[in-house]
């Protein structure tokens, strides 16, 4: 075996075993320990030897926001889904609502979230959303009653197969009120 | 995609795709399903609003107010538990509907749209309800698509889930509280047959016969004590190596070897 096609086979056992999402850095040490010395272009062009590998199966490579990850592909999700669907992925419109808040302003406090939901945040949204490691407390904003800053983590981005926050849906633009108010008769 | 089969409240505008008559006289327990899935005040409020294709910044107040407040009263009726905030937004609905009735002077002329600083908040939620939906809609991990991975497992402990009637325990708690008191109170007596005497019985029956079986060792009138006074002493015997143990099968009869003839 050549040398090309042993780093793409490691390549793809490390994406194999890892089971999470895994950056080149860190294959390129896993590498080293086994005193292979491979910098990041040629660790690249391993793994595009896969995705051509992958072409006709039903794996893919995908870069999230901690790194690349083995899976597969969409479309085979509807046979899958029986298989795991255990309800935990039902999420609710609120959780959808507050999750969404803390991704576009984070850092935000729960007060900054009642504010634009005009409705209490429960607890169980904000535990649910830290059990899932979607969230995590950043700080305390210096307020009276210091608050906790809530941010979303790589966890919520790899789990929507996104690598950075600016591959979120956009939100809609702010639409100027009081100009438009100004036209309005009042009364 | 299986966000679809969750139930959403389709909200946009244009698309009547709820089918609330106006009357709202629908089975109770449908109405349930709608009210249950609004995610707070704005929520219903932007639904009252969308309902009538209308633009937010046309909001008649008076219009929504009555709608508003004829939601809440069934929620309430229908016990659907009412967060506080609902009723906060009724004031405050309440509060702009009456500061619009007051006839305006001349001075507050300049005095702002009592109604902008609710359709601010509106629009604001508005938008950030629309993203939430963008995100809901994503492609999520395992529910549109699955991890290839052959990395072991991480097994989460599971916790099992107990299930039990109020009757079972009713009869739990009956019978735990006519239960004798075996622990009222505790004597402690002397020991009437000593390991030590045991000891230098079995070893005193070995120097005349190398093995012997174990019921040798008790008397019958001895009881349980003579037996586990025996078993204590063959015990400490064979730590120290002046017999062995000998027993062909679970449950079979034990024997005791004698490793130092002549002892004594």
């Amino acid at each position: 075996m050549s040398i090309e096609q042993n780093l793409t086979n490691i390549v793809e056992s490390i994406l194999f075993g890892a089971g999470r999402p895994i950056r080149l850095s860190e294959i390129r040490t896993l590498l080293g320990s086994q005193n292979i010395d491979a910098d990041l272009p040629n660790i690249k062009i391993a793994l595009n030897e896969l995705e051509d590998r992958y072409v006709m199966s039903a794996l893919e490579i995908k870069e999230v926001a901690s790194g690349y990850r083995l899976q597969i592909k969409n479309e085979f999700g509807d046979f899958l889904y029986p298989l795991w669907n255990d309800n935990s992925n039902r999420l609710s419109k609120a959780l959808m609502e507050t999750v969404s808040i803390i991704a576009f302003k984070q850092p935000v406090t729960r007060g900054d979230i009642e504010e634009i939901r005009g409705v209490s945040v429960s607890t169980q949204i904000i535990r649910s959303l830290l059990d899932r490691e979607w969230i995590k407390a950043s700080g305390y904003r210096d307020v009276p009653g210091r608050p906790t800053l809530y941010e979303t983590t790589n966890i919520f981005l790899n789990d929507l197969s996104l690598k950075s926050l600016n591959d979120l849906p956009p939100l809609p633009e702010a639409l100027p009120v009081e100009g438009a108010l100004d036209q309005l008769e009042v009364g | 995609m299986k966000a679809q089969a969750q139930l959403e409240f389709p909200l946009f505008k244009g698309e009547a795709l709820t089918q609330l008559p106006d009357d709202l006289f629908i089975p109770p327990e449908a109405l349930e399903i709608f009210l249950e899935d609004f995610s707070g005040p704005m929520d219903v409020l932007l639904y009252l609003i969308q309902r009538k294709d209308i633009d937010i910044l046309e909001l008649d107040v008076s219009e929504i107010t009555g709608q508003y407040i004829q939601y809440i009263e069934l929620m309430d009726a229908l016990k659907i538990e009412l967060a506080a905030d609902y009723l906060v937004m009724a004031a405050t609905l309440a509060q702009i509907k009456s500061r619009m009735l007051i006839p305006q002077s001349e001075e507050e002329e300049e005095e702002q749209d009592p109604r902008s600083e609710l359709i601010r908040r509106l629009q604001e939620y508005q938008r950030y309800k629309s993203a939430a939906e963008s995100i809901a809609n994503l492609p999520r991990v395992d529910r549109d698509f699955f991890l290839a991975s052959a990395a072991l497992p991480v097994f989460k402990e599971q916790q099992p889930q107990v299930e039990i009637s109020a009757k079972e325990l009713a009869a739990i708690f009956q019978e735990t509280s006519t239960r004798p008191k075996f622990s009222a109170h505790h004597e402690i007596y002397f020991e009437e047959l000593s390991t030590q005497d045991r000891i230098a019985l079995i070893l005193s029956i070995l120097n005349t016969s190398n093995v012997i079986q174990f019921f040798q060792t008790y008397q019958k009138k001895e009881g349980k004590q003579g037996v586990v006074v025996s078993f204590l002493a063959s015990l400490d015997l064979a730590k120290d190596g002046y017999v062995e143990l000998i027993q062909n099968k679970d449950s079979s009869q034990l024997y005791l070897k004698s490793t130092t003839r002549g002892f004594h």
